[in-house]
Protein backbone atom coordinates (compact mmCIF):
# COMPACT_ATOMS: atom_id res chain seq x y z
CA UNK A 1 0.00 0.00 0.00
CA UNK A 2 1.36 3.40 -0.93
CA UNK A 3 1.51 6.27 1.40
CA UNK A 4 -1.05 8.15 -0.72
CA UNK A 5 -3.74 5.50 -0.36
CA UNK A 6 -3.08 5.32 3.33
CA UNK A 7 -4.57 8.77 4.11
CA UNK A 8 -8.27 8.36 3.27
CA UNK A 9 -8.36 4.80 4.60
CA UNK A 10 -7.13 5.85 8.06
CA UNK A 11 -9.50 8.78 8.03
CA UNK A 12 -12.40 6.48 7.29
CA UNK A 13 -11.29 4.02 9.94
CA UNK A 14 -10.97 6.83 12.44
CA UNK A 15 -14.43 8.14 11.59
CA UNK A 16 -15.83 4.66 12.05
CA UNK A 17 -14.00 4.24 15.34
CA UNK A 18 -15.33 7.57 16.55
CA UNK A 19 -18.86 6.55 15.65
CA UNK A 20 -18.48 3.27 17.54
CA UNK A 21 -17.02 5.23 20.43
CA UNK A 22 -19.99 7.60 20.56
CA UNK A 23 -22.42 4.67 20.33
CA UNK A 24 -20.75 3.10 23.35
CA UNK A 25 -20.94 6.34 25.32
CA UNK A 26 -24.64 6.69 24.67
CA UNK A 27 -25.20 3.01 25.37
CA UNK A 28 -23.61 3.34 28.83
CA UNK A 29 -25.58 6.43 29.70
CA UNK A 30 -28.86 5.20 28.24
CA UNK A 31 -30.35 3.38 31.27
CA UNK A 32 -29.91 6.35 33.61
CA UNK A 33 -30.79 8.76 30.79
CA UNK A 34 -34.16 7.09 30.27
CA UNK A 35 -34.67 6.71 33.99
CA UNK A 36 -34.12 10.38 34.70
CA UNK A 37 -36.21 11.48 31.72
CA UNK A 38 -39.15 9.47 33.06
CA UNK A 39 -38.72 9.89 36.81
CA UNK A 40 -37.31 13.38 36.89
CA UNK A 41 -37.78 15.48 33.75
CA UNK A 42 -41.33 14.31 33.03
CA UNK A 43 -42.55 14.86 36.64
CA UNK A 44 -40.98 18.31 36.53
CA UNK A 45 -42.92 19.14 33.39
CA UNK A 46 -46.15 17.74 34.84
CA UNK A 47 -45.88 19.81 38.00
CA UNK A 48 -45.23 22.86 35.84
CA UNK A 49 -48.43 22.12 33.91
CA UNK A 50 -50.36 21.55 37.13
CA UNK A 51 -49.50 25.07 38.28
CA UNK A 52 -51.92 26.26 35.62
CA UNK A 53 -54.68 23.77 36.39
CA UNK A 54 -57.67 24.52 38.57
CA UNK A 55 -58.67 22.74 41.71
CA UNK A 56 -61.55 20.28 41.69
CA UNK A 57 -63.73 19.63 44.71
CA UNK A 58 -61.60 16.63 45.75
CA UNK A 59 -58.41 18.69 45.58
CA UNK A 60 -57.13 16.90 42.51
CA UNK A 61 -56.30 19.27 39.67
CA UNK A 62 -58.79 19.56 36.82
CA UNK A 63 -56.94 19.51 33.58
CA UNK A 64 -59.37 21.53 31.49
CA UNK A 65 -60.00 24.88 33.15
CA UNK A 66 -56.55 26.40 32.69
CA UNK A 67 -55.83 29.60 34.56
CA UNK A 68 -53.16 31.66 36.27
CA UNK A 69 -54.82 31.62 39.71
CA UNK A 70 -52.14 29.56 41.45
CA UNK A 71 -49.38 31.66 39.92
CA UNK A 72 -50.94 35.04 40.77
CA UNK A 73 -51.62 33.79 44.28
CA UNK A 74 -47.85 33.69 44.80
CA UNK A 75 -47.77 37.47 44.46
CA UNK A 76 -51.16 38.51 45.79
CA UNK A 77 -52.09 36.14 48.60
CA UNK A 78 -50.95 37.68 51.87
CA UNK A 79 -50.37 34.36 53.61
CA UNK A 80 -48.27 32.91 50.78
CA UNK A 81 -46.30 36.14 50.49
CA UNK A 82 -45.55 36.43 54.18
CA UNK A 83 -44.52 32.76 54.42
CA UNK A 84 -42.29 33.10 51.38
CA UNK A 85 -40.69 36.28 52.76
CA UNK A 86 -40.13 34.63 56.14
CA UNK A 87 -38.50 31.61 54.47
CA UNK A 88 -36.17 33.81 52.45
CA UNK A 89 -35.13 35.71 55.58
CA UNK A 90 -34.62 32.46 57.50
CA UNK A 91 -32.54 31.00 54.65
CA UNK A 92 -30.38 34.13 54.32
CA UNK A 93 -29.82 34.47 58.09
CA UNK A 94 -29.08 30.75 58.50
CA UNK A 95 -26.50 31.03 55.71
CA UNK A 96 -24.97 34.12 57.33
CA UNK A 97 -24.76 32.50 60.78
CA UNK A 98 -23.20 29.36 59.29
CA UNK A 99 -20.62 31.48 57.47
CA UNK A 100 -19.74 33.51 60.58
CA UNK A 101 -19.39 30.39 62.72
CA UNK A 102 -17.95 28.17 60.01
CA UNK A 103 -15.18 30.42 58.68
CA UNK A 104 -13.05 30.71 61.83
CA UNK A 105 -13.76 27.05 62.52
CA UNK A 106 -12.59 25.92 59.06
CA UNK A 107 -9.60 28.27 59.38
CA UNK A 108 -8.66 26.64 62.65
CA UNK A 109 -8.79 23.13 61.17
CA UNK A 110 -6.90 24.13 58.02
CA UNK A 111 -4.01 25.63 60.00
CA UNK A 112 -3.28 22.58 62.17
CA UNK A 113 -0.63 19.95 61.43
CA UNK A 114 -1.61 17.36 58.84
CA UNK A 115 -2.29 14.58 61.33
CA UNK A 116 -4.42 16.85 63.50
CA UNK A 117 -6.28 18.16 60.42
CA UNK A 118 -7.39 14.71 59.39
CA UNK A 119 -8.58 13.87 62.88
CA UNK A 120 -10.48 17.14 63.24
CA UNK A 121 -12.09 16.58 59.84
CA UNK A 122 -13.32 13.13 60.81
CA UNK A 123 -15.12 14.76 63.72
CA UNK A 124 -16.84 17.12 61.29
CA UNK A 125 -17.75 14.25 58.97
CA UNK A 126 -19.51 12.25 61.68
CA UNK A 127 -22.35 14.76 62.23
CA UNK A 128 -22.36 15.36 58.45
CA UNK A 129 -23.23 11.72 57.81
CA UNK A 130 -25.44 11.26 60.85
CA UNK A 131 -29.14 10.84 60.25
CA UNK A 132 -30.69 14.27 59.85
CA UNK A 133 -33.94 13.36 61.59
CA UNK A 134 -32.07 12.07 64.63
CA UNK A 135 -30.00 15.22 64.84
CA UNK A 136 -33.09 17.43 64.70
CA UNK A 137 -34.88 15.29 67.26
CA UNK A 138 -31.93 15.73 69.63
CA UNK A 139 -32.66 19.46 69.74
CA UNK A 140 -36.27 18.80 70.54
CA UNK A 141 -34.99 17.00 73.62
CA UNK A 142 -32.46 19.71 74.57
CA UNK A 143 -34.82 22.63 74.03
CA UNK A 144 -37.88 20.94 75.54
CA UNK A 145 -39.57 21.63 78.87
CA UNK A 146 -36.91 19.99 81.05
CA UNK A 147 -34.15 19.86 78.46
CA UNK A 148 -30.54 20.72 79.24
CA UNK A 149 -30.51 24.02 77.32
CA UNK A 150 -33.80 25.13 78.88
CA UNK A 151 -32.44 24.38 82.36
CA UNK A 152 -29.29 26.34 81.55
CA UNK A 153 -31.34 29.32 80.35
CA UNK A 154 -33.44 29.24 83.50
CA UNK A 155 -30.32 29.01 85.65
CA UNK A 156 -28.81 32.03 83.90
CA UNK A 157 -32.20 33.74 83.90
CA UNK A 158 -31.82 34.40 80.18
CA UNK A 159 -34.31 32.20 78.35
CA UNK A 160 -37.06 29.67 78.89
CA UNK A 161 -37.96 26.73 76.64
CA UNK A 162 -37.39 27.88 73.06
CA UNK A 163 -39.21 24.92 71.52
CA UNK A 164 -41.81 25.84 68.87
CA UNK A 165 -40.33 29.29 68.34
CA UNK A 166 -38.25 30.78 65.54
CA UNK A 167 -34.94 30.67 67.51
CA UNK A 168 -35.38 26.90 67.86
CA UNK A 169 -35.81 26.63 64.07
CA UNK A 170 -32.63 28.66 63.54
CA UNK A 171 -30.67 26.46 65.95
CA UNK A 172 -31.93 23.33 64.19
CA UNK A 173 -31.12 24.64 60.71
CA UNK A 174 -27.64 25.86 61.68
CA UNK A 175 -26.95 22.57 63.41
CA UNK A 176 -28.15 20.61 60.40
CA UNK A 177 -26.34 22.54 57.70
CA UNK A 178 -23.14 23.87 59.33
CA UNK A 179 -21.07 20.92 58.01
CA UNK A 180 -22.13 21.87 54.45
CA UNK A 181 -20.52 25.26 55.06
CA UNK A 182 -17.41 24.02 56.84
CA UNK A 183 -16.29 21.42 54.30
CA UNK A 184 -15.98 23.68 51.19
CA UNK A 185 -14.52 26.49 53.34
CA UNK A 186 -11.94 24.09 54.68
CA UNK A 187 -11.05 22.95 51.16
CA UNK A 188 -10.55 26.58 50.06
CA UNK A 189 -8.51 27.66 53.09
CA UNK A 190 -6.37 24.55 53.01
CA UNK A 191 -5.37 25.28 49.39
CA UNK A 192 -4.34 28.82 50.30
CA UNK A 193 -0.85 29.94 49.31
CA UNK A 194 0.42 31.20 52.69
CA UNK A 195 3.37 33.01 51.16
CA UNK A 196 0.94 35.57 49.71
CA UNK A 197 -0.26 36.46 53.21
CA UNK A 198 3.33 36.65 54.40
CA UNK A 199 4.10 38.98 51.50
CA UNK A 200 1.19 41.21 52.52
CA UNK A 201 2.49 41.28 56.09
CA UNK A 202 6.00 42.07 54.88
CA UNK A 203 4.51 45.05 53.06
CA UNK A 204 3.19 46.30 56.40
CA UNK A 205 -0.42 45.19 56.03
CA UNK A 206 -2.03 44.70 59.43
CA UNK A 207 -3.38 41.24 60.26
CA UNK A 208 -6.91 42.38 59.52
CA UNK A 209 -5.92 44.07 56.24
CA UNK A 210 -4.05 40.98 55.09
CA UNK A 211 -7.11 38.90 55.89
CA UNK A 212 -9.54 41.23 54.16
CA UNK A 213 -7.45 41.89 51.06
CA UNK A 214 -5.69 38.56 50.56
CA UNK A 215 -7.21 35.65 52.50
CA UNK A 216 -10.85 36.54 51.97
CA UNK A 217 -10.69 37.06 48.17
CA UNK A 218 -8.62 33.89 47.75
CA UNK A 219 -11.17 31.80 49.63
CA UNK A 220 -14.17 33.32 47.86
CA UNK A 221 -14.89 30.09 46.01
CA UNK A 222 -15.30 28.20 49.25
CA UNK A 223 -17.48 30.95 50.72
CA UNK A 224 -19.82 30.88 47.73
CA UNK A 225 -19.96 27.08 47.51
CA UNK A 226 -20.68 26.75 51.23
CA UNK A 227 -23.33 29.47 51.11
CA UNK A 228 -25.17 27.81 48.24
CA UNK A 229 -25.02 24.43 49.96
CA UNK A 230 -26.59 25.93 53.09
CA UNK A 231 -29.03 28.31 51.38
CA UNK A 232 -30.78 25.74 49.16
CA UNK A 233 -31.74 23.20 51.84
CA UNK A 234 -32.63 25.99 54.32
CA UNK A 235 -35.02 27.51 51.80
CA UNK A 236 -36.81 24.21 51.22
CA UNK A 237 -36.57 23.04 54.85
CA UNK A 238 -39.48 20.99 56.08
CA UNK A 239 -38.36 18.55 58.79
CA UNK A 240 -36.63 21.12 61.03
CA UNK A 241 -39.43 23.72 61.18
CA UNK A 242 -41.97 20.91 61.53
CA UNK A 243 -40.26 19.37 64.56
CA UNK A 244 -38.82 22.45 66.27
CA UNK A 245 -41.10 25.22 65.07
CA UNK A 246 -44.71 26.05 65.79
CA UNK A 247 -47.75 27.34 63.96
CA UNK A 248 -46.27 30.84 63.74
CA UNK A 249 -43.01 29.66 62.20
CA UNK A 250 -44.42 27.88 59.13
CA UNK A 251 -41.88 28.00 56.34
CA UNK A 252 -42.46 27.57 52.64
CA UNK A 253 -41.45 23.89 52.74
CA UNK A 254 -44.17 23.16 55.33
CA UNK A 255 -46.65 25.14 53.27
CA UNK A 256 -46.00 22.99 50.17
CA UNK A 257 -46.29 19.76 52.14
CA UNK A 258 -49.52 21.06 53.62
CA UNK A 259 -51.01 21.86 50.23
CA UNK A 260 -50.26 18.36 48.98
CA UNK A 261 -50.90 16.16 51.99
CA UNK A 262 -53.48 18.07 54.07
CA UNK A 263 -55.18 20.98 52.31
CA UNK A 264 -55.23 19.08 49.02
CA UNK A 265 -54.76 22.08 46.79
CA UNK A 266 -52.36 20.54 44.29
CA UNK A 267 -52.27 23.39 41.77
CA UNK A 268 -51.24 25.87 44.48
CA UNK A 269 -48.75 23.38 45.94
CA UNK A 270 -47.30 22.89 42.46
CA UNK A 271 -46.87 26.58 41.76
CA UNK A 272 -45.27 27.24 45.16
CA UNK A 273 -42.82 24.37 44.75
CA UNK A 274 -41.97 25.65 41.26
CA UNK A 275 -41.32 29.08 42.81
CA UNK A 276 -38.90 27.55 45.34
CA UNK A 277 -37.12 25.86 42.48
CA UNK A 278 -36.81 29.10 40.53
CA UNK A 279 -35.20 30.87 43.50
CA UNK A 280 -32.85 27.94 43.89
CA UNK A 281 -31.95 27.96 40.18
CA UNK A 282 -31.19 31.69 40.32
CA UNK A 283 -28.90 31.08 43.30
CA UNK A 284 -27.13 28.23 41.50
CA UNK A 285 -26.67 30.18 38.25
CA UNK A 286 -25.30 33.09 40.26
CA UNK A 287 -22.88 30.66 41.86
CA UNK A 288 -21.57 29.36 38.54
CA UNK A 289 -21.34 32.91 37.18
CA UNK A 290 -19.30 34.19 40.09
CA UNK A 291 -17.18 31.04 39.93
CA UNK A 292 -16.40 31.80 36.29
CA UNK A 293 -15.31 35.32 37.18
CA UNK A 294 -12.73 34.29 39.72
CA UNK A 295 -11.31 31.45 37.67
CA UNK B 1 4.13 25.35 57.41
CA UNK B 2 4.18 25.80 61.19
CA UNK B 3 6.96 28.36 60.96
CA UNK B 4 4.90 30.32 58.48
CA UNK B 5 1.82 30.13 60.62
CA UNK B 6 3.54 31.66 63.59
CA UNK B 7 4.26 34.71 61.48
CA UNK B 8 0.73 34.94 60.08
CA UNK B 9 -1.22 34.06 63.17
CA UNK B 10 -0.75 35.98 66.34
CA UNK B 11 -0.96 34.03 69.53
CA UNK B 12 -4.13 35.76 70.67
CA UNK B 13 -5.92 35.04 67.43
CA UNK B 14 -4.89 31.43 67.68
CA UNK B 15 -6.28 31.21 71.18
CA UNK B 16 -9.57 32.65 69.97
CA UNK B 17 -9.71 30.17 67.08
CA UNK B 18 -9.00 27.24 69.39
CA UNK B 19 -11.69 28.25 71.85
CA UNK B 20 -14.17 28.80 69.04
CA UNK B 21 -13.40 25.41 67.52
CA UNK B 22 -13.99 23.67 70.85
CA UNK B 23 -17.33 25.41 71.18
CA UNK B 24 -18.34 24.30 67.68
CA UNK B 25 -17.39 20.70 68.48
CA UNK B 26 -19.41 20.95 71.68
CA UNK B 27 -22.34 22.24 69.60
CA UNK B 28 -21.93 19.28 67.21
CA UNK B 29 -21.69 16.56 69.83
CA UNK B 30 -23.68 17.68 72.90
CA UNK B 31 -27.11 16.85 71.36
CA UNK B 32 -25.91 13.46 70.14
CA UNK B 33 -24.39 12.55 73.50
CA UNK B 34 -27.50 13.58 75.44
CA UNK B 35 -29.62 11.33 73.21
CA UNK B 36 -27.36 8.34 73.73
CA UNK B 37 -27.14 8.81 77.50
CA UNK B 38 -30.88 9.15 78.01
CA UNK B 39 -31.69 6.16 75.81
CA UNK B 40 -30.17 4.05 78.62
CA UNK B 41 -32.16 5.78 81.35
CA UNK B 42 -34.76 3.86 83.32
CA UNK B 43 -37.01 6.90 83.79
CA UNK B 44 -39.43 8.12 81.15
CA UNK B 45 -38.37 11.69 81.98
CA UNK B 46 -35.15 13.51 81.33
CA UNK B 47 -33.85 13.16 84.83
CA UNK B 48 -31.34 10.40 85.40
CA UNK B 49 -32.67 7.43 87.35
CA UNK B 50 -30.78 4.22 86.60
CA UNK B 51 -29.05 2.40 83.79
CA UNK B 52 -31.56 0.30 81.88
CA UNK B 53 -32.23 -1.35 78.54
CA UNK B 54 -35.96 -0.91 79.00
CA UNK B 55 -36.45 1.33 75.95
CA UNK B 56 -34.45 -0.96 73.71
CA UNK B 57 -36.61 -3.90 74.74
CA UNK B 58 -39.71 -1.84 74.11
CA UNK B 59 -38.37 -0.83 70.70
CA UNK B 60 -37.72 -4.40 69.58
CA UNK B 61 -41.18 -5.39 70.84
CA UNK B 62 -42.84 -2.69 68.72
CA UNK B 63 -44.13 -4.53 65.65
CA UNK B 64 -44.92 -1.40 63.64
CA UNK B 65 -41.44 -0.09 64.20
CA UNK B 66 -39.85 -3.39 63.18
CA UNK B 67 -42.04 -3.48 60.05
CA UNK B 68 -40.89 0.05 59.15
CA UNK B 69 -37.27 -0.97 59.70
CA UNK B 70 -37.74 -3.93 57.36
CA UNK B 71 -39.26 -1.66 54.67
CA UNK B 72 -36.32 0.73 55.06
CA UNK B 73 -33.76 -2.03 54.68
CA UNK B 74 -35.41 -3.31 51.51
CA UNK B 75 -35.74 0.16 50.00
CA UNK B 76 -32.16 1.10 50.89
CA UNK B 77 -30.69 -2.14 49.54
CA UNK B 78 -32.52 -2.19 46.22
CA UNK B 79 -32.19 1.53 45.53
CA UNK B 80 -28.48 1.45 46.41
CA UNK B 81 -27.71 -1.47 44.11
CA UNK B 82 -29.66 -0.10 41.14
CA UNK B 83 -28.43 3.48 41.49
CA UNK B 84 -24.82 2.35 41.95
CA UNK B 85 -24.89 0.37 38.69
CA UNK B 86 -26.70 3.09 36.72
CA UNK B 87 -24.70 5.94 38.28
CA UNK B 88 -21.36 4.25 37.60
CA UNK B 89 -22.29 3.62 33.95
CA UNK B 90 -23.38 7.26 33.63
CA UNK B 91 -20.08 8.45 35.15
CA UNK B 92 -18.08 6.29 32.70
CA UNK B 93 -20.10 7.60 29.75
CA UNK B 94 -19.45 11.20 30.77
CA UNK B 95 -15.79 10.88 31.71
CA UNK B 96 -14.49 8.35 29.21
CA UNK B 97 -16.42 9.07 26.00
CA UNK B 98 -15.78 12.45 24.44
CA UNK B 99 -18.77 12.98 22.20
CA UNK B 100 -22.13 11.31 22.00
CA UNK B 101 -25.69 12.24 21.21
CA UNK B 102 -27.26 14.32 23.99
CA UNK B 103 -24.22 14.31 26.25
CA UNK B 104 -24.59 17.90 27.42
CA UNK B 105 -28.31 17.55 28.14
CA UNK B 106 -27.60 14.40 30.09
CA UNK B 107 -24.88 16.14 32.08
CA UNK B 108 -27.34 18.89 33.12
CA UNK B 109 -30.15 16.41 33.80
CA UNK B 110 -27.85 14.43 36.06
CA UNK B 111 -27.03 17.50 38.18
CA UNK B 112 -30.59 18.71 38.74
CA UNK B 113 -31.71 16.11 41.31
CA UNK B 114 -28.76 17.15 43.51
CA UNK B 115 -29.64 20.84 43.65
CA UNK B 116 -33.44 20.65 43.57
CA UNK B 117 -35.07 21.19 47.01
CA UNK B 118 -36.51 18.03 48.58
CA UNK B 119 -40.05 19.37 48.77
CA UNK B 120 -40.12 20.17 45.05
CA UNK B 121 -38.82 16.72 44.12
CA UNK B 122 -41.32 15.13 46.51
CA UNK B 123 -44.24 17.06 45.04
CA UNK B 124 -43.11 16.23 41.48
CA UNK B 125 -42.93 12.52 42.13
CA UNK B 126 -46.28 12.37 43.95
CA UNK B 127 -47.99 14.21 41.10
CA UNK B 128 -46.26 11.96 38.58
CA UNK B 129 -47.27 8.67 40.23
CA UNK B 130 -50.85 9.77 40.80
CA UNK B 131 -51.31 11.07 37.28
CA UNK B 132 -50.16 7.67 36.02
CA UNK B 133 -52.75 6.09 38.29
CA UNK B 134 -49.95 4.30 40.12
CA UNK B 135 -50.89 3.06 43.60
CA UNK B 136 -48.40 4.35 46.19
CA UNK B 137 -46.43 1.43 47.60
CA UNK B 138 -42.95 0.27 48.50
CA UNK B 139 -42.24 0.25 44.74
CA UNK B 140 -42.90 3.97 44.40
CA UNK B 141 -40.53 4.62 47.34
CA UNK B 142 -37.78 2.55 45.69
CA UNK B 143 -38.30 4.25 42.30
CA UNK B 144 -38.07 7.69 43.93
CA UNK B 145 -34.94 6.86 45.90
CA UNK B 146 -33.22 5.59 42.76
CA UNK B 147 -34.16 8.86 41.03
CA UNK B 148 -32.18 10.99 43.48
CA UNK B 149 -29.41 8.48 44.19
CA UNK B 150 -28.19 8.00 40.58
CA UNK B 151 -26.91 11.58 40.55
CA UNK B 152 -25.06 11.34 43.86
CA UNK B 153 -23.38 8.07 42.89
CA UNK B 154 -22.31 9.43 39.52
CA UNK B 155 -20.78 12.55 41.09
CA UNK B 156 -18.65 10.47 43.46
CA UNK B 157 -17.55 8.04 40.71
CA UNK B 158 -16.82 10.89 38.29
CA UNK B 159 -14.53 12.53 40.84
CA UNK B 160 -12.60 9.28 41.07
CA UNK B 161 -12.45 8.82 37.28
CA UNK B 162 -11.26 12.38 36.73
CA UNK B 163 -8.25 11.77 38.98
CA UNK B 164 -7.40 8.55 37.19
CA UNK B 165 -4.69 8.23 34.57
CA UNK B 166 -6.39 7.05 31.32
CA UNK B 167 -3.05 5.73 30.05
CA UNK B 168 -3.48 2.68 32.27
CA UNK B 169 -6.62 1.67 30.38
CA UNK B 170 -4.91 2.49 27.09
CA UNK B 171 -2.00 0.26 28.07
CA UNK B 172 -4.43 -2.59 28.68
CA UNK B 173 -5.95 -2.02 25.24
CA UNK B 174 -2.45 -2.00 23.69
CA UNK B 175 -1.82 -5.36 25.28
CA UNK B 176 -4.83 -6.73 23.40
CA UNK B 177 -7.23 -6.77 26.33
CA UNK B 178 -10.80 -6.75 25.10
CA UNK B 179 -13.00 -3.85 26.17
CA UNK B 180 -14.77 -5.87 28.81
CA UNK B 181 -11.52 -7.40 30.01
CA UNK B 182 -9.84 -3.99 30.23
CA UNK B 183 -12.81 -2.68 32.18
CA UNK B 184 -13.01 -5.59 34.58
CA UNK B 185 -9.27 -6.03 35.18
CA UNK B 186 -8.07 -2.42 35.05
CA UNK B 187 -10.74 0.27 35.23
CA UNK B 188 -13.11 -1.33 37.73
CA UNK B 189 -10.47 -2.12 40.39
CA UNK B 190 -9.15 1.43 40.03
CA UNK B 191 -12.53 3.11 40.44
CA UNK B 192 -13.75 0.66 43.08
CA UNK B 193 -13.19 3.04 46.05
CA UNK B 194 -15.28 5.62 44.18
CA UNK B 195 -18.02 3.09 43.38
CA UNK B 196 -18.19 1.88 46.98
CA UNK B 197 -18.07 5.45 48.28
CA UNK B 198 -20.98 6.32 45.99
CA UNK B 199 -22.88 3.25 47.16
CA UNK B 200 -22.36 4.23 50.81
CA UNK B 201 -23.61 7.74 50.09
CA UNK B 202 -26.67 6.31 48.34
CA UNK B 203 -27.33 4.01 51.28
CA UNK B 204 -27.03 6.90 53.74
CA UNK B 205 -29.30 9.18 51.71
CA UNK B 206 -31.89 6.46 51.35
CA UNK B 207 -31.89 5.77 55.10
CA UNK B 208 -31.97 9.53 55.76
CA UNK B 209 -34.82 10.62 53.55
CA UNK B 210 -38.04 11.78 55.16
CA UNK B 211 -39.59 14.36 52.84
CA UNK B 212 -39.66 12.50 49.52
CA UNK B 213 -40.64 9.22 51.17
CA UNK B 214 -43.41 10.96 53.10
CA UNK B 215 -45.01 11.94 49.77
CA UNK B 216 -44.67 8.71 47.82
CA UNK B 217 -44.89 6.08 50.55
CA UNK B 218 -47.19 3.20 50.76
CA UNK B 219 -45.90 1.62 54.00
CA UNK B 220 -43.80 3.66 56.44
CA UNK B 221 -40.02 3.53 56.30
CA UNK B 222 -38.07 3.84 59.56
CA UNK B 223 -37.49 7.62 59.15
CA UNK B 224 -41.13 8.43 58.29
CA UNK B 225 -42.34 6.21 61.15
CA UNK B 226 -39.97 7.87 63.63
CA UNK B 227 -40.96 11.27 62.24
CA UNK B 228 -44.58 10.45 63.05
CA UNK B 229 -43.59 9.36 66.57
CA UNK B 230 -41.63 12.57 67.17
CA UNK B 231 -44.57 14.70 66.11
CA UNK B 232 -46.68 12.98 68.74
CA UNK B 233 -44.13 13.79 71.44
CA UNK B 234 -40.79 12.87 72.93
CA UNK B 235 -40.35 9.39 74.40
CA UNK B 236 -37.23 7.50 75.48
CA UNK B 237 -38.20 4.84 72.94
CA UNK B 238 -37.38 7.33 70.19
CA UNK B 239 -34.04 7.93 71.94
CA UNK B 240 -33.33 4.21 71.67
CA UNK B 241 -34.23 4.12 67.95
CA UNK B 242 -32.16 7.25 67.41
CA UNK B 243 -29.15 5.72 69.10
CA UNK B 244 -29.38 2.70 66.82
CA UNK B 245 -29.71 4.94 63.75
CA UNK B 246 -26.73 6.92 65.01
CA UNK B 247 -24.66 3.79 65.39
CA UNK B 248 -25.52 2.83 61.82
CA UNK B 249 -24.43 6.30 60.62
CA UNK B 250 -21.13 6.12 62.47
CA UNK B 251 -20.43 2.68 60.99
CA UNK B 252 -21.13 4.16 57.54
CA UNK B 253 -18.76 7.12 58.11
CA UNK B 254 -15.98 4.89 59.32
CA UNK B 255 -16.37 2.57 56.33
CA UNK B 256 -16.31 5.50 53.94
CA UNK B 257 -13.16 6.78 55.62
CA UNK B 258 -11.57 3.35 55.35
CA UNK B 259 -12.38 3.44 51.63
CA UNK B 260 -10.78 6.87 51.23
CA UNK B 261 -7.62 5.57 52.88
CA UNK B 262 -7.25 3.12 50.00
CA UNK B 263 -6.52 5.99 47.63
Amino acid sequence: MTAKADGPVTAELEARAEKAESRRGLFLALPSYIYLLFLFALPLVIIGVYSFASRSRTGMPKLEAWNLDSITKLFTDDLVRSIFARSLIVAVLTTTFCLLVGYPFAYYIATRSEKMRNLLLVFVMIPFWTNFLVRTYAWRVLLGEDGLITELGRFLNLWDSMLFTLPAVYIGLIYGFLPFMVLPLYAAIERLDWSLIEAARDLYASGWEAFRKVTLPLTKQGIIAGSILVFIPSLGAYVTPDILGGAKTTLIGNYVVNQFLTARNWPLGSSVSMAIMVVMLIATIWYFRSGAKTL
Amino acid sequence: MTARQSTTLTRRLDRFLTGHAWLVYLFFYLPILVLIVFSFNESRFFTWEALSLRWYRQMFANDNLMAALWVSLQVATISTIVSTVLGTAAALALERYKRWLGKRTFDALLYLPVIIPDVTMAAMLLVFFTSLGQQLSITTIVLSHIAFNISFVSIVVRARLANLDPSLEEAAADLYAGRWQAFRKVTLPLIMPGVLGGALLALTLSLDDVVITQFVKGPDTLPTFVFGLIKRGVTPEINAVSTLMLTASVVLVLSSLALQRKK
